[in-house]
């Protein structure tokens, strides 16, 4: 089969997410962050934080919310039950706090086979309510058992 | 820091962190949090999220740097599957420093398993 490599380059329009505070909480609480930074408000504004300050991994939360109109875009026709998560990177440009509402796009950056392996390899863009770039997220997935070509 | 230290940090994941992670992060995946589907598609049991332990390795770097303002990037390639009730060790090691940035080349293990290879963390110090 060929892969839709003409969909490198699409992009995927911006979700919303509202940071809260009580999320920062369980997030941490669930990577085990004991940072008082996430937990503690007075601690964080004692830092000069206007709020809790979310972990920088919390990303998979504003970000990932880029992978469902991703994954599932049929356009790119991708096999959900051989898929896995083969690679993650973030660049962090600064920290987010509870109260911001972080926009995320994405787009596709990558599609190739390597033997019976496709590589689907797609870019997000976080900024956050100022316009600001927080975290920009290259995600990288692997589907197995694709014939190759 | 400088080249050559070392950072490390351990962690036993408990029974019903996958249960937590899939709430906090939104990653319902059944193979996380569900025994018998997990072992139904060739498992050997719920698998931890590869993202938990890419955590996991953040963590290592900013608790070593001394806060999540430190962490300036990170990429990790994930291999083999962690698993719950098993000690996972984050090992990293700096791999150069300059210009008030340090780099940590990082693995993350469970027993003789690395479950994160390749990873390198980016610090500002």
């Amino acid at each position: 089969m060929s892969l839709p490599t003409d969909k490198i380059g699409k992009t995927y329009p911006a979700e919303t997410y509202a940071v809260g505070r009580e999320k920062i909480r369980e997030y941490a609480s669930a990577v085990g962050e004991t940072n008082p930074l996430h937990h503690d408000l007075d601690a964080a504004r004692a830092a000069g934080f206007p709020d809790l300050v979310a972990p920088p991994m919390f990303a998979v939360v504003y970000a990932g919310q880029m992978l469902g109109p991703v994954l599932f875009d049929p356009e790119l026709q991708i096999n959900f039950a051989m898929l896995v998560h083969g690679g993650q990177e973030f660049r962090w440009d600064r920290l987010v706090v509870a109260g911001d509402e972080i926009s995320t796009t994405a787009e596709i950056t990558e599609i190739r086979q390597r033997g019976e392996l496709a590589f689907y390899a797609f870019r997000t863009d976080s900024v956050n309510q100022r316009g600001e770039t927080v975290c920009v997220g290259t995600w990288t997935n692997i589907i197995r058992g694709v014939p190759a070509e | 820091m400088k080249t050559g230290d070392q950072i490390e940090l351990k962690v036993t994941p408990d029974r019903y962190v996958t249960v937590r992670y899939a709430g906090a992060s939104g990653d319902f995946n059944p193979i996380h949090i569900d025994e018998e589907f997990a072992r139904a598609v060739g498992l050997p049991g719920r698998i931890l999220h590869g993202l938990w332990t890419m955590a996991q390795v953040a963590r290592a770097q900013t608790e070593a740097a001394g806060g999540p303002e430190h962490l300036k990037r990170l990429s990790v390639q994930f291999r083999g599957m962690g698993v719950p009730e098993q000690e996972v060790v984050v090992k990293g090691t700096v791999r150069e420093t300059g210009d008030g940035r340090v780099l940590i080349d990082t693995v993350a293990e469970q027993g003789e398993k690395q479950i994160i290879r390749n990873a390198e963390a980016e610090l500002s110090l």
